[in-house]
């Protein structure tokens, strides 16, 4: 085994590599700035560009442009930084718009605390620009996982034209661990395959509301259309309402037609378990040291981890819950992803949330304890 | 490009311009038209990029690729556009309005000096929102939100985008004639040019200030900013620039890959904490005390704590090291705690007194340490670092935890050392870890 040092956002600015970013463009903030500077060296050797933009708006702005030139981008920024995204994120949904954005979560609201980790933005990445429309977010556990997933968030965001989310944590960007990424089986990467015909090209076309549309990059072959204003499927501005719905049914139904495709869980079973943890991210690590002790008492405790959050896995959430009595949701935050457990949650089912939001890892034992697994 | 030549850019497909009667905007884009026709670009290189407002409308109506985006970030979506594409003809259609709320893309294009074409419509209020005032609203001038007329001072932009940079810089009327030349000037110099065009708005401003042609020429010329060719200077274009540095930029180095060579006698999770100074390479030293333990078969994770004024306070490591994959990082209860000064001391004191007896505390000599349970052992630490070298206070700390606990073989940290760090480093740190070794020595 040959390990390196490394810390979570060295792992997925490589994997932002492997999976084919050659366009990168960010404005500094911890905990996510070490992500720009690894781009800044990595992508020009590349023939790729990493640039730092005048603000966060400016950065995904680029990022848009560049994606829609045919380059796949990645732009990583904080809580504060999402906040500023969040119109340009509406653009991107509405653009059908590849596009990696990394969320390195640190405590908030606001400034917050810069150098500290939580994961308070779990339910803001979802509902994040007016509309509602949906989105996919992926969320690592370790440092190895934060490289897997990058570039499976590529695959995603080409396969689907969507924004996608890697929700990181200081906790897991800025923690160096002793990781093989070389020994890591990755995806291969999902090329953009340009459009087959050669007039009439709609932006937009799709024949089925769950299609996603062949896009034609900037200065390619084919003259094309970006537009954010409410649009037909050839890119044209529509005022009439039949043509909206179909377009707004469109958005939903690619991504919610997917949710299956799109899942990735971890269900560590015990058969006749009778209580279940549900968790992501860095408090996974301590939710499955949690179940373990737990087991080591005699309890029966399954627990399922969950790498893509949304579209929300409601088939491996429903399943891993049936016959289950109690569900606890250990969270980083005031209780967050847990609302989408009580809504899978099979009826007379118990949904018990472990909540701290003070800077600090939840532990195995406080996760044990105030979960009630002991 | 090849076959006949275009002879307008512009398409009747889609019906007639959608302005208002005399409005500016219509003019000026016949004006961009002209300026496509004698240029030539072929239609799937150029990109129209608009943002909100009534000239955000335009785009639709042009045989080329059209980005639509949000109110005053076209820049910003030109930028991307073009630093990805170097190929393509970039131009910027945006209002008045645009240039205030994106006033800081407009700033930094004009800094940067990426070759996109800017060209403002300039009709001093908001047309599609109702006529309210927006940063080029002359003073005095009668808007829907400046009803006693504008007591706010109008930006300049030309001059506002020649101060930060700006390498081309023209500022004309909606009706003067040879405006499609001055568009072609724009569009063909090599970096970031910017069209000011002064026009009538006849739905909203004009009206309301009875400002016509003349009026509008009087309005322009008595305010001082100036007419015509404003700035036009070589400057190298950012996105040029940018290819050639990175044709110069060192490929990165392969990463440290650590093979284990050594064996361990740690048998489980074992949590470490560093706390000293800023200036006593806490964090790139505990670093190497971890790449010693997976020299020796370990895994290990590393956190730090730090002042966002890195030069100056505490600066705390936390290290784990463990025979298995480290599931929990926090470390609630060390088992070696370092004390190499008072700023680190004073970080973590809090925590000292709820050290368990089975962990070590290893202090430097002198420090005003609390009760604790925990074992201590004393060493005159920065004594020894001020003989082998000021930095080396962790390697010494390191080696002497080592040589006492014997956590992994002393060869592993040697080994370390020479391998991960540069020769006249590593010549200091292995005199740092002998002299860690005999201050254990001495003890014992």
């Amino acid at each position: 085994m040959s390990l390196e040092f490394i810390e979570g956002n060295e792992a997925i600015a490589r994997g932002a590599l492997k999976a084919g970013c050659r366009f990168f463009a960010g404005y500094p903030i911890t905990p996510a700035s070490t992500i720009l500077q690894y781009m800044l060296e990595l992508l020009p050797p590349e023939g790729g560009v990493a640039v730092q933009a005048e603000d966060e708006i400016a950065a995904i702005g680029f990022c848009i442009g560049a994606s829609m030139a045919g380059q796949k981008a990645l732009t990583a920024t904080s809580g504060p930084g999402i906040s500023l995204y969040s119109e340009n994120i509406g653009l991107a949904i509405m653009g059908e718009t590849p596009l990696v954005i990394v969320d390195v979560q640190r405590q908030g609201p606001a400034t917050g605390s810069a150098t500290k980790g939580a994961d308070g933005d779990i339910q803001f990445v979802r509902w994040v620009t007016s509309g509602g429309l949906p989105i996919i977010a992926l969320c690592p556990a370790t440092v190895a996982e934060a490289y897997e997933l990058t570039v499976r968030a590529f695959n995603l965001s080409e396969r689907y034209r969507v924004p996608v989310f890697l929700l990181s944590n200081k906790e897991i960007s800025l923690t160096r661990e002793s990781v093989d990424l070389d020994a890591i089986a990755l995806l291969p990467p999902v090329a953009r395959t340009p459009p087959t015909c050669d007039k009439d090209y709609r932006p937009h076309g799709f024949a089925r509301p769950e299609e996603v549309p062949a896009l034609a990059n900037f200065g390619d072959a084919l003259v094309t259309r970006y537009t954010t204003s409410t649009h037909d499927q050839a890119g044209y501005l529509t005022a009439n309402p039949a043509v909206i719905q179909e377009m707004i049914d469109h958005y939903v139904a690619k991504i919610e037609a997917a949710a299956d495709e799109i899942a990735l869980v971890k269900h560590d079973r015990q058969d006749g378990a009778e209580t279940l943890v549900v968790s992501y991210g860095i408090t996974a690590r301590a939710a499955g040291l949690a179940a373990r002790a737990a087991r080591a008492n005699g309890r029966k405790v399954s627990s399922l981890t969950l790498q893509t959050l949304y579209p929300v896995p409601e088939k491996a959430i429903a399943a891993a819950m049936t016959g289950v009595k109690r569900v606890v949701v250990p969270e980083m935050n005031m209780g967050q992803y847990i609302r989408e457990i009580e809504r899978l949650a099979p009826p007379g089912a118990a949904v018990v949330g472990v909540n701290k939001m003070n800077t600090t890892l939840l532990s195995p034992d406080e996760i044990a304890r105030q979960g009630g697994l002991l | 490009m090849s076959g006949t030549a275009l002879r307008t850019y512009m398409t009747d497909q889609v019906g007639p311009l959608p302005f208002c009667p005399g409005c500016g905007h219509d003019r000026l884009l016949k004006d961009l038209d002209k300026a496509l026709v004698a240029l030539q670009i072929a239609p799937k290189n150029l990109v129209i990029v608009t943002d909100i407002g009534c000239i955000g409308l335009a785009d639709r109506y042009f045989v080329a690729n059209a980005f639509h985006g949000l109110h005053g970030r076209s820049l910003t979506y030109a930028t991307g556009l073009k630093l990805a594409r170097p190929d393509l003809t970039v131009i910027v259609l945006i209002g008045d309005g645009g240039c205030g709320i994106g006033g800081t893309h407009l700033l930094n294009a004009a800094r940067r000096n990426v070759d996109i074409t800017a060209i403002v419509a300039n009709n001093f209020n908001y047309g599609m929102t109702g006529g309210q005032h927006s940063v080029t609203t002359p003073s005095g001038g009668r808007t829907a939100t400046t009803p006693s007329g504008n007591i706010e001072a109008a930006m300049d932009l030309c001059a506002t985008v020649i101060g930060a940079g700006a390498s081309w810089v023209y500022r004309g009327l909606g009706y003067e004639q040879g405006l499609a030349n001055r568009i072609v000037e724009g569009i063909r110099h090599p970096g970031f040019a910017l069209l000011d065009v002064c026009e009538l708005c006849t739905a909203y401003y004009g009206p309301r200030n009875e400002l016509n042609k003349k009026k509008l020429y009087e309005l322009v010329a008595a305010s001082g900013m100036g007419l015509g060719l404003l700035a036009d200077k070589a400057r190298p274009e950012f996105g040029a620039a940018y290819r050639e540095a990175a044709r110069r930029a060192p490929k990165r180095q392969r990463v440290t890959v650590i093979e284990a060579a050594f064996t361990h006698s740690v048998a489980k999770q074992t949590g470490l904490v560093v706390a000293g100074s800023a200036g006593q390479k806490i964090r790139s030293t505990a670093t190497l005390f971890a790449r010693a333990g997976m020299l020796a078969g370990l895994q290990a994770t590393q956190k730090d704590d730090y002042p966002i004024t890195v030069m100056t306070g505490p600066s705390v490591s936390e290290l784990n090291l463990a025979p298995d994959w480290i599931a929990y990082t926090a470390i609630d209860k060390p088992d070696y705690v370092l004390l190499l000064s008072a700023d680190g001391l004073n970080k973590i004191r809090a925590s000292l007194g709820r050290l368990p007896p089975s962990c070590l505390v290893l202090a430097d000599e002198g420090l005003d340490l609390p009760e604790t349970d925990a074992r201590l052992m004393t060493l005159p630490l920065t004594r020894a670092a001020k003989e082998v070298g000021r930095l080396s206070i962790g390697t010494i700390a390191l080696a002497a935890l080592l040589e006492s606990e014997k956590l992994f073989p002393m060869a592993a940290f040697e080994a370390a050392i020479t391998r991960y760090q540069s020769k006249d480093i590593a010549e200091v740190n292995i005199k740092a870890m002998n002299a860690g070794i005999a201050l254990v020595a001495n003890t014992a």
